[in-house]
């Protein structure tokens, strides 16, 4: 990890909208300093004195130097907090903690790279694209969501990837069905050697069982409830084998969220399995 | 002229009065990111159990208006492993740690002062009271005073002299008076207060618990009016008793609160997921707080508000022109 998170106190520099999304960007130096991709941020949300008491969580969808560093986030409404956040104009200014978590490992030799993004997932995807094709990767993108002006980016991806597959749930954009059903068509017409997925669990545990059926690694970055987002509420855990073969309880903002897709229990999301370590009445115990 | 912000947990000595509340401030290393653990007047740990915990299920919290409900269930490593890794880490850097303990019987708890017994670097052990007694159909120990105390006697005889032990009460007993009295009978040498009330809150799109274990501790500012209660009742109760006062602070105006009300040293805990330095923002803003009243030590403030209605407000010149 690049050094130790910031909290600034950023300025909203500007606000569009992108189809079903909001972007952001914010002028906040020490963390567009940092990044890297796979990175997210919290921001405070309800201004002072707000009522809502947890950080919100955002992947950095982008950086760029200008005014000494931006950062990107695009989100989706969904609540109260997120509403707050679309409300927001340039000037304003937005309370925000990182870079945090653990970014997308990168290969170190050139190879073939699938991208996998569903709804917002694809957000961090095309800083990573870009990661990976400075060192020489290919890239091919696969994106998704449940109806077109949900599925984020794929202009962008057009432009970069060297194949771009949509799809949509209700068939009005791409394929019609999910990005899993396309992920095995996919990774057989590149020869991928890896696979980097974001976006919902479901979606993750699904990207993750074609990446095993091939037999190449796949990097997913998860999205679990989150209180801090710096690792001291252990709200947010999911349970992951460890490299010694025990499940433990992990925290998903700390020591993921990218995690080895094969290593999250996904069937277990949710449960404290058995066999975890600490599991009540469990092995360990 | 800054205030003398030293404050004392029975004979032990802390440099200010601001705390992280147990299971709010991680190992310590998360928090030393943003500002350094020895800074804190004392480092709360989290409750450590004897064996490793894995904790609830997810979801584990939900937020309330003010408020955030939980259910982590004391996830920690177990105590064999906190003092292997966490604790000589929060030594080395100086920190000050009260070491949190919690448990399901009598024994567990005894067990787990002795283990501590030998440790280096502990400045007071608190116990979370608030941790289901599987001898009595998992009744809280907190909620009778008995059983509190039969807890806080035997931790306090397996705990060096010279290490304060603190026993952390909960807000929802009939009479946290008397549990407070039967804690200090049993040995505590100061009070922590207040743990999370049980609370709930009901999704209304899935129609079920917003949380997977149905019910959870509330937390932060939602809960500090009852806070501010406890503190006042026992510290009227009780004056001589130091009491850790804590339940939704935020800022250095809530910690005079509850110093007011009789609190010599304040925990913050769900302010630090909102803000990771709120440790020492709430430190300078209570510092601030107490020069702008004329204070020269934080322990003048200490249960302040229990003089009759109509006596003066304590100011400097006051003192000055006192007898005293
Ligand atoms: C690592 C990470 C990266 C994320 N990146 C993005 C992104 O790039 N774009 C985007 O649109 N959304 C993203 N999310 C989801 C985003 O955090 C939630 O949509 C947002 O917190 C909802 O807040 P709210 O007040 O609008 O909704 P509410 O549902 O009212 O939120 C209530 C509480 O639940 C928590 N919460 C609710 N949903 C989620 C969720 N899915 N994940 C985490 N916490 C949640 C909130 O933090 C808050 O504490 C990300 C989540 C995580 C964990
Ligand atoms: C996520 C979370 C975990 C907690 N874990 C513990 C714990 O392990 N032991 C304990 O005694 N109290 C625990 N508490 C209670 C706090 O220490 C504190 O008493 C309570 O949250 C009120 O303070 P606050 O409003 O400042 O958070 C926890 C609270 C929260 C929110
Ligand atoms: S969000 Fe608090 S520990 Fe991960």
């Amino acid at each position: 990890m690049a050094g130790s998170p910031v909290q600034v106190t950023g300025t909203v520099l500007t606000t569009r909208r992108v189809d079903a999304y909001h972007a952001l960007t914010v002028v906040a130096p020490g963390i567009a300093d940092r990044f890297r991709p796979g990175h997210f941020v919290t921001v405070a949300v309800g201004g002072r004195n707000s009522s809502m008491l947890t950080r919100r969580a955002f992947t950095i969808h982008d950086v760029k130097p200008d005014y000494g560093g931006t950062v990107e986030l695009v989100f989706a409404v969904r609540g109260p907090g997120t509403a707050w956040l679309a409300d927001l104009r340039a000037r304003d200014t937005l309370d925000m903690v990182g870079p945090l978590g653990r970014p997308f490992p990168l290969p170190r030799d050139p190879c073939t790279c699938v991208l996998v993004g569903d709804e917002h997932g694809a957000a961090p995807l095309f800083a990573l694209g870009d990661a990976l094709q400075q060192r020489g990767c290919r890239i091919d993108f696969v994106l998704g969501a449940s109806s077109a002006d949900r599925v984020f980016g794929a202009l962008r991806a057009r432009r970069m990837g060297e194949t771009t597959t949509l799809t949509t749930e209700d068939g009005s954009l791409g394929m019609r069905g999910t990005v899993t059903d396309v992920l095995p068509g996919v990774i057989a017409d590149a020869r991928a050697d890896v696979v980097y997925a974001c976006g919902p669990m479901e979606t993750l545990r699904g990207v993750t069982a074609v990446a095993v059926e091939f037999d190449i690694p796949v990097q997913v970055a998860v999205e679990e409830s989150m209180a801090c987002g710096i690792g001291v509420c252990m709200t947010c855990v999911v349970p992951v084998i460890g490299d010694d073969g025990v499940t433990r309880m992990v925290r998903a903002c700390t020591e993921g969220p990218v995690f080895r897709g094969e290593r999250v229990r996904f069937d277990d999301v949710g449960t404290i399995p058995f066999d975890a370590l600490g599991a009540p009445g469990g092995r360990h115990a | 002229m800054t205030a003398d912000l030293r404050t004392y947990l029975a004979h032990v000595e802390l440099p200010n009065p601001v705390l992280t509340a147990s299971g709010c401030g991680g190992t310590g290393r998360e928090l030393a990111q943003f500002s350094d653990v020895h800074r804190l007047g004392a480092f709360v740990t989290r409750s450590i159990t004897m064996a490793p915990r894995a904790g609830r299920p997810t979801p584990r919290m939900a937020e309330t208006p003010s408020g955030l409900l939980n259910a982590v269930g004391l996830q920690g490593p177990g105590v064999e492993a906190f003092l292997e890794r966490e604790l000589p880490w929060l030594a080395e850097r100086g920190a000050r740690t009260v070491v949190s303990i919690g448990g399901g019987t009598v024994a567990e708890y005894t067990a787990l002062a002795r283990r501590l017994a030998g440790a280096e670097g502990i400045t007071a052990v608190e116990i979370n009271l608030s941790c289901p007694n599987v001898e009595d159909r998992g009744r809280v120990f907190a909620r009778d005073g008995s059983a509190a105390a039969e807890v806080v006697a035997s931790v306090r005889a397996a705990t060096p002299y010279e290490v304060p032990v603190i026993a952390k009460l909960s807000p929802d007993v009939a009479d946290i008076v008397a549990v407070a009295r039967a804690c200090v009978d049993g040995g505590a040498d100061a009070l922590a207060m207040i743990n999370t009330p049980v609370g709930m809150s009901i999704d209304v799109d899935t129609m079920r618990p917003a949380l997977a274990a149905g019910t959870g501790g509330l937390s932060g500012p939602a809960i500090r009016p009852l806070a501010v209660r406890c503190v006042w009742q026992v510290h009227a109760a009780l004056p001589g008793v130091p009491i850790v006062g804590m339940g939704g602070v935020t800022t250095g105006r809530d910690a005079l609160e509850l110093v007011l009300a009789g609190a010599c040293a304040v925990a913050v805990g769900t302010a630090l997921f909102h803000d990771p330095y709120a440790c020492p923002r709430v430190l300078r803003e209570l510092e601030e707080l107490l020069e702008e009243r004329g204070f020269d030590r934080l322990a003048d403030a200490v249960g302040l508000a229990h003089r009759p209605a109509g006596a003066q407000p304590l100011s400097r010149s006051d003192l000055e022109e006192s007898s005293l």
